[in-house]
């Protein structure tokens, strides 16, 4: 019976080289899609907002584990046949931060008071110009501390990747298990890595926070 | 696109999503309470124990917070298993959700604790409330109050988290949907039926807790304060 070794270890340091990549992709499509939805949350135009709360309420309603079961089987319906498993895992995790980063990223420009608008507008400025010259500014410096704080939130749902076959840190311990069973290291290993990934996230996320004061505002 | 969508391959299975759908409901019901007393307890004895209690706790939600509850699922359905006991993957999912939610529970219940300011210990004390009283009336029932908004949000989550334990077969909404469309062959289908079904309970529970709230805060509830 084969035992956990150094080169078990190397696969699975291997694999946590994927659930970074795989946290960038969703942190980065996430950001793009979130940012988008957030000003569509608080746009002048009603249907706009309407739809924007929709999208935000079906993705935050509906586990993550559902929605790459979708992309997974959908991309195949629309014609993809052997797409690699790293796409639909990508635009699940996209799809799912993004529901979370534009929620949140609302709330931290709703929370710009509302008196530095109306200066903005006194002083002639386009609502475009008010948004990216004032607001946004503003609102970024209340961001940094939640959004490095959903970064975690991203490190840690990328395990459920493993789902739809995509070999990241979760299913390479799976994959080892296979091989050697012994589930019960192994995947203490697999913790150890993700809590490694995780903790500087939370300690930097926590120390912003405390920098910033947000709490006290 | 030529995919032909065919939802009535489903309709034999309603029995089976039913069934789901109530598994997934007393997964999350139980795993609500449970989580919820041992965050409530965790938040006391880090915000008011001893050095030890602090440490322990300390290191209890930090090292649930910073890993996957997929892999936690796995440790303690495994771990269960190596110290030679067998329990059903029903039990095991719902000890992996508890100790997993416990954790997050007792984060945002000190968030409450520590909002309550000291001049209302203070006059509790000179009202004559003993301890226990003190806890109960002046600091725990507050607090719970205040942060009751992002308890909801928690356990939502929780109850869409649930469907991580199809990956030890605990026979939930996710692991009849798993059966279902390798019997039918209609994933796409199957999934969407599950999705929204989930989207459905989650707005299900909201309301569950907004009543909940309603009938137990009864200061926040004449003060017409919004839950």
């Amino acid at each position: 019976m084969p035992t956990f070794t150094l080169i078990h270890f190397q696969f699975l340091c291997w694999a946590a080289l994927w659930t970074v990549g795989l946290s960038a992709i969703a942190f980065v499509g996430g950001g793009l899609v979130g940012f988008g939805v957030a000003l569509a949350r608080i746009s002048s135009t009603r249907w706009v907002r309407i739809l924007a709360t929709a999208y935000i309420q079906v993705v935050q309603g509906t586990p993550l584990l559902i929605l790459l079961f979708l992309f997974y089987f959908g991309i195949a319906i629309v014609g993809f046949k052997e797409v690699p498993a790293i796409f639909a895992a990508g635009l699940g995790l996209t799809i799912y931060s993004s529901g979370f980063l534009a929620e949140i990223w609302r709330g931290c420009i709703e929370s710009v008071p509302k008196t530095q608008w109306e200066a903005a507008e006194c002083l002639s400025l386009s609502r475009w110009q008010r948004l990216t010259r004032v607001i946004l500014p503003q609102a970024m410096r209340i961001a940094t501390a939640p959004t490095v704080g959903f970064l975690v939130q991203i490190v840690k749902n990328t395990s459920l990747a493993s789902v739809v076959g995509f070999v990241e840190l979760s299913q390479a311990g799976k994959l080892v298990n296979n091989s050697i069973f012994e589930p019960f290291t192994i995947f203490m290993v697999v913790a150890a890595i993700y809590f490694v990934l995780c903790y500087p996230l939370s300690t930097w996320s926590r120390s912003l926070e405390r920098k910033l004061n947000v709490g006290r505002r | 696109m030529t995919y032909q969508f065919d939802f009535a391959a489903l309709l034999p299975y309603w029995r089976e999503f039913a069934m789901g759908v109530w598994l997934t409901l007393q997964l999350s019901f139980v795993a609500t309470v449970l989580g919820f007393v041992l965050g409530t307890l965790c938040a006391i004895g880090r915000s008011d124990g001893a050095p030890w209690v602090k440490a322990l706790v300390a290191c209890y939600v930090e090292v649930i917070r910073n890993t996957p509850l997929l892999v936690q699922i796995f440790i303690i359905y495994f771990g269960i298993a190596t110290l030679g006991l067998h329990v059903d993957a029903n039990v095991a999912a719902v000890l992996a959700l508890v100790v997993n939610v416990g954790a997050y529970t007792s984060e945002i219940v000190r968030a409450g604790l520590e909002s309550i300011h000291k001049s209302q210990l203070e006059a509790a004390e000179c009202l004559g409330l003993s301890r226990p009283q003190t806890y109960w009336h002046v600091i725990v029932r507050p607090a719970i109050e205040r942060v009751y908004p992002a308890l909801t949000s928690q356990y939502v989550l929780l109850m869409l988290a649930s469907s991580i334990t199809s990956q030890i077969s605990a026979e939930e909404l996710t692991a009849v949907a798993n059966r279902i469309q390798s019997d039918t062959f209609r994933s796409f289908e199957t999934y969407i039926v599950v999705g929204v079904l989930y989207l459905a309970l989650s707005f299900v529970v909201r309301i569950a807790f907004w009543l909940f709230g309603l009938v137990v805060f009864v200061r926040r509830r004449k003060l017409g304060t919004a839950l």
